[in-house]
C-alpha cells in the first residue's frame, strides 16, 4: 500500500469574487521510501496541495476529496489529531527558513519544543537529540551553534536547521516546498545533497515541490506535473524526461537554457500562468498550448494511463502531439 | 578595434559598516563590496556577471550607473571618468546608461499609470518633447517589447509578472541607450516567461545595438544571454572569458565548483554525474581571507595561497584567470 494516496484532492478559496479553485480533483501517490516532484509554475497549485495534505491551508480555503496517509484521512481528522501525525509521521521544509523560523526564540528551544511535544521527553534530553539531529546536518560545532538564534546563521544554515528540525521524530514521510530557491547554487548542491543522504539514512519518502528541472532530474524518482491546479502528466522521472507525452512538459524542457548546450533562440511557451479564477472548463493550458484544437477549451480533461507506469491529460494522443509539435 | 564602450579600472567599493555595539567614537569597518576589479565592455557586447549572493555583483552594477560612488580605480565611460565628468556628462551619461531590476512589481510606483512609468524618463531628459510625441514614443517601446497599447492606463498591479518586467525594459529603452545593466531580470519569473524575456532582451539588443551588463545567479541564463563572462567571488574577478569557454571549460576553481554545483535537466546526464559539492558558506567580506579570497573553500589551496591575491593572468587569448593552480577541466559533459 502506498504511504501517501492522495484522491480527488481539491482546495477551493473563498475570495470577493467567489470561489477559486486552486487545485482541482488531484490524484496521486507516494510509496514508502520514494521520492516524488511536484513541478509546475507558479499558480500551478503545488504549494496548496502541500498545505491541503499538512492541514495548513489559509482561513478561506477548504479541500475535499481523499488525503490518506498510511490509511488515515488526513482531512477528516481533527486539529488534535492531525497535530500527532504532522512532524511526528509528515515533516515540512518550507520555502524561506527566515520566516518559518521564530527570530525571538533561539534554535534550542524551537528544536526541543518538537520533541519534548511529540515525544514528551524533558528539555534536556530533546535538546541532546536536537544537537545529533544538527551534527547528521552537518553544522559544524553544533553544540555551542544551538544556542544561538536564526539571525546569526546563514541562509544555508538555517535551511539545515529546518531539514533537522522536521526530521527530530523521524518522520516517514517529507514534504519539501522550494527547499533551495532562496538559496545560492552552491548551498542548494549541498542542500540536496544532503537530503539524498539524509533519505538514505532515515528511509523517508519525500514529495519535493519546486519548478527547478534540473533538481528533478537529479533527485526524484517519480515526476508528477501540475499546470492550474490540474495533473498534466505524472510517471517515473526518466522516462517523462526522456519522452515527454505533453505539451507543456516538452514546452517546459525546452524553455530552460542548458549548461550543456549552445542553443541560439529559447523556445518560449506563449501567454501567461493562468489566471486561477478564470480557467477554461476543458484543459487549463489550452489557451497556450501550439497544439490546442478548438474543444480543448471547453471538453472536459481526463487523465489516462500511458504505459504502464504513466498517466497523462491531454486531448490529442501522444502520437498526434508529436507528429504536430514538430510540424508546428 | 573599437575602443571600449565601458572600461572598468582597478575599481574598488567600499562601505562603512559600524560593529554591533561599538562606540560612537569608534572607526567602522570597512566592507570591500567590489575590491580592484577591471573589465572592458565593447559596444553591442554583452557581459555576463555570476557569483554567489555577497559577490558584489549588484554593487558593481550599481557603481557603473553612478548610484554607489566607487572609492577607487576609474570607471570610464565613452572615454570619460565617471568620478570627474561636468554635470553636462552626468546627464548624457545617465541618460545612456539605464537599468532593469530584479523585482518587476517592486520597481513600478503602483500609483503610475503603465504610460506614465514609460514616459517618465523621457520627460525628464527630454523636457521639450511635445505630449503628442510622448504619447507615440510610448507606444512605439511598449509594441517592442511586446506590450499591448491599449495597456497604457493601467497600474502595475494589473499586469503579471513577466509583463511588469517587460514594462521595465521599456522604460529603460525609451531613451534608446547604449548600455543597458541588467540586475537578476528573470529570477523572479516563472520557467516559461523567462524564457520569453530572455529572448526579448536578445532581440532588442540586436535590434538596438545594446551593450549589455546582465547579472544574474543562474549560469544557465547568463551562459545562454551572454558573449564574455566575469566570475566574481567576495567582491574578486576569478575569472574573464567568452562565455562558452568559460562553461564548456573552465579554468579557476572556483568556476569548475559552480558549474559542478548547477544541476542539468537530464535525469540520464546526472545520474553519471559527479558533482563535487563546495563545502561551506561565503566568509565574511568584513574580514576577507588574506592572499587569494577563495582560498578557505577552494579544493586545490596550498599554503602559497594565503601570502598574496593572484594576479588575473592570461591563460589563453581572450581569458584571463586569477590562480597559479588554474588549468582548464572539462565539468561537464557534452549533450
Amino acid at each position: 500500500m502506498a504511504l501517501l494516496d492522495v484522491s480527488d484532492l481539491t482546495v477551493t478559496f473563498q475570495t470577493n469574487d467567489g470561489p477559486v479553485n486552486a487545485v482541482n480533483g488531484l490524484d496521486f501517490s507516494v510509496a514508502e521510501k520514494e521520492s516524488l516532484a511536484i513541478v509546475g509554475e507558479s499558480g500551478s497549485g503545488k504549494s496548496q496541495t502541500a498545505f491541503a495534505i499538512m492541514g495548513l491551508l489559509a482561513r478561506n480555503g477548504g479541500a475535499t476529496g481523499r488525503v490518506s496517509f498510511d490509511g488515515t484521512d488526513l482531512l477528516s481528522l481533527s486539529r488534535r489529531q492531525l497535530n500527532k501525525v504532522r512532524s511526528n509521521q509528515i515533516g515540512m521544509i518550507f520555502q524561506d527558513p527566515m520566516t518559518s523560523l521564530n527570530p525571538y526564540i533561539r534554535v534550542s528551544d524551537q528544536m526541543a519544543e518538537v520533541l519534548q511535544l511529540h515525544k514528551g521527553l524533558s528539555k534536556k534530553d530533546a535538546i541532546t537529540q536536537a544537537v545529533q539531529m544538527l551534527d547528521a546536518v552537518r553544522i559544524p560545532d553544533a553544540r555551542a551553534r544551538i544556542s544561538m538564534y536564526p539571525h546569526e546563521f546563514s541562509g544555508g544554515m538555517r535551511q539545515r536547521i529546518m531539514i533537522a528540525m522536521a526530521l527530530l521524530c523521524r518522520p516517514r514521510l517529507l514534504i519539501a516546498d522550494e527547499p533551495t530557491t532562496a538559496l545560492d547554487v552552491t548551498v542548494q548542491a549541498q542542500i540536496m545533497k544532503l537530503l539524498a543522504e539524509i533519505r538514505e539514512e532515515f528511509n523517508t519518502a519525500v514529495v519535493l515541490i519546486t519548478h527547478d528541472l534540473g533538481i528533478v532530474a537529479d533527485f526524484c524518482d517519480r515526476t508528477l506535473v501540475l499546470y492550474g491546479g490540474q495533473i498534466m502528466e505524472e510517471g517515473p522521472t526518466g522516462s517523462i524526461f526522456a519522452d515527454p507525452s505533453h505539451p507543456y512538459t516538452t514546452g517546459l524542457l525546452k524553455a530552460v537554457p542548458r549548461l550543456d548546450r549552445d542553443t541560439d533562440s529559447l523556445q518560449t511557451i506563449a501567454g501567461e500562468p493562468p489566471d486561477m479564477s478564470n480557467l477554461p472548463r476543458g484543459c487549463p493550458f489550452s489557451p497556450r498550448c501550439e497544439i490546442a484544437r478548438e474543444y480543448c477549451s471547453t471538453r472536459k480533461l481526463s487523465i489516462e494511463p500511458l504505459g504502464d507506469d504513466r498517466t497523462r491529460a491531454c486531448h490529442a494522443s501522444p502520437a498526434e502531439m508529436k507528429q504536430e509539435l514538430q510540424n508546428g | 578595434m573599437a575602443d571600449p564602450i565601458l572600461s572598468i579600472r582597478d575599481v574598488s567599493v567600499t562601505f562603512d559598516v559600524r560593529p554591533k555595539g561599538a562606540w560612537p567614537w569608534t572607526p567602522s569597518l570597512k566592507l570591500h563590496a567590489v575590491s580592484k576589479l577591471s573589465v572592458d565592455l565593447m559596444p553591442g557586447e554583452t557581459l555576463g556577471l555570476v557569483g554567489e549572493s555577497g559577490s558584489g555583483k549588484s554593487t558593481l552594477a550599481r557603481a557603473v550607473i553612478g548610484t554607489i560612488p566607487h572609492s577607487g580605480g576609474q570607471i570610464i565611460y565613452e572615454g570619460r571618468d565617471l568620478a570627474q565628468m561636468t554635470p553636462q556628462e552626468t546627464r548624457r551619461h545617465r541618460r545612456d546608461v539605464q537599468m532593469v531590476f530584479q523585482d518587476p512589481l517592486a520597481a513600478l510606483n503602483p500609483r503610475m499609470t503603465v504610460g506614465d512609468i514609460i514616459a517618465e524618463p523621457l520627460i525628464t531628459h527630454e523636457p521639450d518633447t511635445p505630449r503628442k510625441e510622448v504619447k507615440a514614443r510610448v507606444a512605439a517601446i511598449m509594441d517592442k517589447v511586446g506590450l499591448l497599447p491599449n495597456l497604457i492606463n493601467r497600474y502595475p498591479h494589473e499586469f503579471s509578472g513577466g509583463q511588469c518586467q517587460r514594462i521595465g525594459i521599456a522604460r529603460a529603452l525609451i531613451l534608446k541607450p547604449k548600455l543597458l545593466v541588467c540586475d537578476e531580470p528573470v529570477s523572479a519569473l516563472d520557467v516559461s516567461v523567462q524564457a520569453q524575456v530572455v529572448n526579448l532582451l536578445k532581440d532588442l539588443q540586436a535590434e538596438m545595438g545594446l551593450s549589455m551588463i546582465f547579472i544574474a545567479h543562474d549560469l544557465s541564463v547568463v551562459k545562454h544571454i551572454s558573449d564574455r563572462i566575469m566570475v566574481m567571488y567576495l567582491g574578486c574577478p576569478m575569472e574573464v572569458g567568452p562565455a562558452r569557454a568559460v562553461t564548456a571549460m573552465p579554468r579557476h576553481p572556483y568556476t569548475q565548483a559552480l558549474i559542478s554545483s548547477v544541476p542539468i535537466p537530464d535525469p540520464v546526464l546526472e545520474a553519471a554525474r559527479e558533482r563535487p559539492v563546495l563545502e561551506g558558506d561565503l566568509p565574511s567580506p568584513l574580514s576577507p581571507p588574506s592572499g587569494c579570497v577563495f582560498r578557505t573553500r577552494c579544493p586545490k589551496a596550498q599554503p602559497s595561497c594565503a601570502r598574496a591575491r593572484p594576479a588575473m593572468e592570461a591563460a589563453e587569448p581572450d581569458r584571463l584567470v586569477a590562480c597559479p593552480f588554474q588549468e582548464a577541466e572539462k565539468v561537464l559533459a557534452e549533450a
